[in-house]
């Protein structure tokens, strides 16, 4: 009996510890890169692990670079337009691909899927001359529509998975009362995909923000990089010498958003929210 | 209020004839039953009406106008769905005003129309909930509800009871008979269940493999089923069949020798000799006596409902016969009785299933058959 218990409360330490170890080695770096962005430059090489006088100078410094603050405005345009792109034509793509039968569905959605495969490198030279061709270069235009591409094959995919999941008959439904494929899609099925499209619209968010080949490829000048980017060039006083603090705030900055788009939306990521449509 | 006309309707799917040279005309405020067993074309007919899926062949008129490339609104339909299909995001009101909202019309005919419509569906109370707030009934009502809001010219409902329990079956049964009368449109029911059929039905359509069967009042195709079909599918329990031999005995019909029962004669019309027919009797036409030793049948089961009681009888080959009786009952299990019946009331089918006509003007006939009580 007794040796039943302390097996069991040894389990349940040993899987405290396990989570513990994972959360450390999860947010030790971003915890590490915060503390360092609160450090004066003087004390940057000393290791500590507790922030013990809070010192913003580093983000004053980030913050009063033009540079860094177009490149956060480039950012923020980029990723919301690529949302927007994506979760448009995702939606109306897998609205095809879910509810209307026709010959080579599956064909396409294979081909979909086929497209999101290739690797960046290999697509770079030829989709740097295609941006040449449409004039996108050094734009956040060439930026949206690359990321784009990238971006709409699991979009596509996931939603249509959703979409088949609603009930035929509440479709019909809204035939019956009238409405027309449009209607119905933003009317009755877009408040029912909520969850799956704040989840697709986040992981689009997430790798716009972060995307850092193209971005360095297609922008030439200060005023057109993104953050990943624009803090890779971040460039102290001499070449031979890295200015980590206000490497690291800048970092924090654009980690933020990211964490406040994941608190916010992860409520929304609840799935469920059909219950009530079909018997009970 | 309006009237529905099918003229030969064909469906097929891919190769597949779901629906076969399907005529039918639907008179104004009429209450018509679709019924079948499963897979029959019950609901592809009623979606045929409805306009969700296009008719192959043949023409859908409604008050004289051809339908078939109208849109369900266009139709002035509305459709009750089996799994109700209400909008899981939207109120009560929600559900009931979107098919108004989507006609544009103004708000206070809209608000009106509301509220009109959850008074006589008693649902005053609750526009404010969602679906998932509300009972199975409820629910039931919503999806009516949204059907009735846009006032259509015909109602559609798709085996709108099957999600629910027996008791409020029962109850939503009669609601939507109630209605039927208040509102006086011509309404279109899909069901599997024959006693659906039986009770709401001005007329019955019985529907077998994607053809009509036979149409008519319940009390015709219980009384003067067209097939054997239909006799097996209305009437609850079903009708007993017998294996019999018959030869024409004149002016007075046939005379059919059946095992157990002895030789008789039945005022049906029979074009040849020695056709192997079956017989046909509702379990109520069945009057059973005690036997006395090994003659009749065993008693296999005795059923006691209270107000009747089921006899089931063993037949040397093939399924037991049911017969009805009065409770209490004399019999049980493992006793012995004979039967006989009403020769005016039971039915004959040839080899294809088709009834034998009744000889008309029953009171002509020469002698009752023999072996009848009655």
């Amino acid at each position: 009996m007794t040796l039943r218990r302390l097996q069991a409360i040894l389990l349940k330490i040993g899987f405290w510890l396990l989570v513990g170890v994972l959360m450390l080695y999860a947010i030790f770096p971003f915890y590490y890169a915060v503390v360092t962005s609160l450090k004066p430059s003087s004390e940057l090489f000393e290791v500590s692990y507790w922030v013990d006088s809070v010192d913003l100078s580093n983000y004053a410094a980030v913050l009063s670079q033009p540079a860094f603050l177009a490149a956060i405005r480039n950012s923020v345009v980029v990723a919301i337009s690529v949302v927007a792109i994506a979760l448009l034509l995702g939606l109306t793509a897998a609205w095809a691909l879910g509810r209307v039968r026709f010959r080579g569905r599956t064909t396409v959605m294979i081909l979909v899927l086929g497209v999101s495969m290739f690797p960046q490198v290999a697509v770079l030279s030829g989709l740097f001359e295609v941006i040449r061709t449409l004039d996108l270069y050094n734009s956040p235009g060439g930026l949206i529509l690359s990321y784009t591409i990238f971006t709409l094959p699991f979009t596509v995919w996931i939603l249509t998975t959703f979409m088949r999941q609603l009930p035929d008959e509440l479709e019909e439904a809204a035939i019956v009362d009238g409405a027309s494929p449009w209607v119905t899609l933003t009317k009755v099925f877009m408040p029912l995909l909520w969850p799956a499209m704040a989840t697709t619209g986040l992981l689009a968010f997430i790798a716009a923000w972060n995307e850092f080949l193209f971005a360095l490829t297609f922008t030439l000048t200060d005023s057109e990089r993104t953050v990943p980017v624009a803090i890779a060039l971040i460039s102290g006083g001499s070449q031979y010498e890295l200015p980590w603090g206000p490497i690291m705030a800048a970092s924090v900055i654009v980690t933020v958003p990211l964490v406040i788009l994941v608190v916010i939306f992860q409520r929304r990521i609840v799935s469920g929210l059909t219950a009530g449509a079909v018997k009970g | 209020m309006a009237s529905v006309t099918l003229e030969n309707v064909n469906k097929r799917f891919g190769t597949t004839r779901v629906i076969e040279d399907v005529s039918l005309e639907i008179g104004d405020g009429e209450f018509v039953v679709f019924v079948g067993p499963s897979g029959c074309g019950k609901s592809t007919l009623l979606r045929l009406i409805a306009g969700l899926e296009s008719i192959t062949h043949g023409d859908l008129m409604i008050d004289d106008q051809r339908v078939n490339n109208l849109t369900p609104p266009e139709r002035g339909i509305g459709m009750v769905f089996q799994s109700y299909a209400l909008y899981p995001h939207m109120t009560v009101h929600d559900n009931i005003a979107f098919g108004l909202k989507l006609a544009k019309s103004d708000k206070q005919t809209m608000e009106e129309r509301v509220s009109q419509t959850a008074k006589i569906l008693q649902l005053d109370n609750l526009l404010d909930r969602l679906p998932k707030a509300l009972s199975g009934g409820q629910r039931q009502r919503v999806a009516i509800g949204r059907a009735m809001a846009r006032e259509p010219k015909i109602l559609l409902f798709d085996e709108p009871l099957s999600n629910l329990d027996a008791s409020l079956r029962v109850q939503t049964r009669n609601e939507i008979a109630h209605l039927h009368e208040r509102l006086g449109s011509t309404m279109i029911y899909v069901t599997h269940d024959q006693v659906e059929a039986m009770t709401l039905a001005d007329r019955i359509v019985v529907l077998n493999e994607g053809h009509v069967e036979q149409v008519g009042s319940p009390r015709a195709l219980y009384e003067q089923p067209a097939s054997r079909f239909v006799a097996g599918f209305i009437g609850s329990p079903r009708m007993n069949f017998l294996s019999v031999t018959g030869r024409t005995a004149g002016e007075a019909g046939c005379q059919i020798s059946i095992p157990g029962l002895g030789d008789q004669v039945l005022p049906r019309r029979m074009e040849n000799d020695d056709e192997s027919l079956t017989l046909g009797v509702r379990p109520e036409h069945l009057i059973p006596a005690a036997a006395t030793g090994e003659s009749g049948f065993k008693i296999l089961n005795v059923e006691y409902l209270g107000s009747e009681a089921y006899l089931y009888l063993q037949v040397p080959d093939g399924e037991a016969l049911v017969c009805r009786t009065e409770a209490p009952c004399p019999f049980t299990r493992g006793g012995r009785v004979t039967l006989t019946f009403d020769a005016h009331r039971a039915h004959l089918f040839d080899r294809d299933g088709h009834a034998l006509p009744m000889i008309a003007a029953p009171d002509t006939q020469p002698a009752p058959a023999q072996a009848t009580t009655s």
